[in-house]
């Protein structure tokens, strides 16, 4: 379970924010174990890996890992051939 | 207790008081001046015990890699009898997959020696996994506070990564959003837990790093029947440099040149909501490389243990683009996937070793592990998704937060110097400000040119056009 919960209102977060950043809210997201039944969106109470207790609304059960390797990015995908293609040059000029 | 953002930030001494176990009172000489190395000694971690304590954990004797692939690209772009011996060190064989490893040992160590229940650290990088992977191996409990998404919720996949890793080694991850609020958040848990604060920025997670620097200059001896003759360090909060350097001194390695390198994300703001996804680098980059050595105690820490100007030699910028091509040379000339945010000091290296004698040696100082989110196909793949240019072209080009260039020719990466100086001048206005003092001391002159590695002339400089009076 991954629960989400604002930690700052708008108007109680730090001086000296950037503009962009001072009027959303400071928010946490944490991972744990539902400790009573709860669906999305709802106020629940989870415990953590390590045995705390964190209270916030559920943002996702059994969240996915969102992260990946991407896609092929062409710029990058010559780049070893290049490099390879000097250095055998050099081999041949010696 | 109250737990409003003032209040909690009011309550910060007591809170760091207990979470450390350490006073730093007893270092204040006045309100510049501080023992810097009073407070490193104090530790009572010399190097033969930070060695004793990071070989309990695995951590250290990393293997140190002679680059001779690109070594031998970087002599064909240079004058003829020019193009360094590079070396690198492959930090990424430490625990947790990067030197951080060695700051984590330590400071762990001294909290299960105190008899902390468990740790917490506030860190959106490499360091959490390590403290996270030391907690595992001495059996204390971990929280990891870590900035992970924008206001959308949506995440840097380099610190989702992080997020994972650090859940693989056990650790609770309080995930936020972005803003330097983070610190209220940590002290929150601070009080709450009662657990060891685990920074980057204490004497011991810098103790930590001295066993890299010393390594470095031992093995190099051995291999090569010299010390190095620069070492190439990337620089984010400061650490790096300062442990680094310390450690080489402590080997003897008196005369090496210690050069800091960071990605240059100038124009990005590091608390903007908007900017956090716009940039491809989340660390080694100059959003904490410039304030962090101008500032040092901006830490989470009384007073940081990591103080760049002492110890940099030379401070040089490279690009986005610069970075990604360096983290493919590495791949595809040298078999070693790694980074990319550590090949930071690579791509710097590769440039500066075309500038020094072929009989000379440059040791690139680590290196991190790769995963997903922290590639660079996922990264840049991440910044198409925000709007970012990615193409070929001359890296000088290129815009943080607009445009990534990916060089067309290794001939195009290029450092470019920052000055000093500047950073000097900006770090003694900032200690007369902050200070809010109208007087200077002979004590406090010393402590600010020691400090800032200054010259009499600029600290006093900069205390006249603050119309802060001078002996």
């Amino acid at each position: 379970m991954e629960i989400r919960r604002i930690i700052l209102q708008p108007g109680e977060r730090a001086p000296q924010l950037p503009a962009d950043t001072a009027q959303v809210p400071l928010e946490l997201r944490v991972k744990g174990f539902l400790k009573q039944a709860a669906a999305l969106g709802q106020e629940a109470e989870i415990t953590t890996v390590i045995g705390r207790t964190q209270r916030g609304l559920v943002t996702a059960i059994n969240p996915r890992h969102s992260h990946d390797f991407g896609e092929p990015v062409p710029e990058l995908l010559t780049i070893g051939a290049e490099l390879r293609r000097l250095l055998e040059g050099s081999r041949d000029a010696k | 207790m109250p737990s409003s953002y003032q209040s909690v930030m009011a309550r910060q001494n007591e809170i760091m008081k207990k979470a450390i176990g350490f006073d730093y009172q007893q270092f204040e000489q006045s309100a510049i001046a501080f023992d810097y190395e009073g407070m490193m000694a104090a530790t009572g971690y010399d190097l033969a015990s930070v060695r004793r304590i990071q070989a309990e954990t695995g951590v250290g004797q990393t293997p140190l890699l002679e680059l001779k692939n690109i070594t031998r690209l970087a002599r064909q772009l240079a004058p003829p009898a020019f193009g360094a011996r590079i070396f690198l060190k492959d930090e990424a064989c430490n625990p947790s997959g990067s030197f951080k490893a060695r700051r984590a040992a330590i400071s762990v160590y001294q909290a299960q020696q105190l008899g902390y229940k468990g740790v917490i650290a506030a860190t959106s990088g490499n360091y959490g996994a390590a403290v996270a992977s030391q907690a595992a191996m001495r059996g204390l409990a971990c929280i990891v506070v870590q900035e992970v998404f924008d206001s959308r919720g949506v995440g840097q996949p380099e610190i989702l990564e992080k997020t994972r890793a650090c859940e693989a080694y056990g650790a609770e991850v309080c995930q936020l959003t972005v803003g330097p609020e983070l610190f209220y958040v940590f002290l929150t848990l601070l009080e709450e837990t009662g657990y060891f604060n685990a920074s980057l920025y204490t004497p011991y997670a810098i103790a930590g790093v001295e066993s890299l620097g010393a390594e470095i200059a031992e093995e190099i001896l051995a291999r090569t029947g010299r010390f190095p003759d620069v070492v190439m360090v990337t620089h984010a909060g400061g650490g790096n440099v300062t442990g680094t350097a310390r450690g080489l001194q402590q080997a003897g390695a008196s005369t090496t040149q210690v050069v800091g390198a960071s990605v240059d994300l100038s124009g990005l703001h590091m608390a903007s909501d908007r900017d956090f996804n716009r940039k491809s680098f989340t660390t080694g980059h100059t959003g904490f490389g410039v304030p962090f050595a101008t500032w040092p105690d901006r830490a989470d820490v009384p007073r940081n243990a990591a103080r760049p100007l002492r110890y940099l030699d030379r401070y040089v910028t490279v690009t986005q683009g610069e970075v990604f091509y360096a983290t493919e040379m590495l791949a595809q000339l040298e078999g070693l996937e790694r980074g990319p945010a550590g090949n930071t000091s690579l791509a710097a290296a590769f440039a500066v070793a075309q500038t020094m004698p072929a009989d000379q040696i440059l040791v690139v100082q680590e290196t991190e592990y790769t995963g997903a989110g922290k590639h660079p196909l996922a990264q840049l793949t991440f910044a198409r998704q925000q709007g970012i240019e990615v193409r070929r072209g001359d890296p000088r080009d290129s815009r943080p937060g607009h445009s990534i260039l990916i060089p067309e020719d290794p001939a195009q990466i290029a450092v470019r110097d920052y000055d000093l100086d500047d950073l000097r001048r900006s770090y003694v206005r900032n200690a007369l400000r902050r200070t809010a003092i109208t007087e200077l001391s002979p004590e406090d002159i010393a402590f600010l040119q020691a400090d800032a590695r200054a010259s009499r002339k600029l600290v006093l400089q900069v205390a006249r056009e603050l119309e802060v009076r001078v002996p």
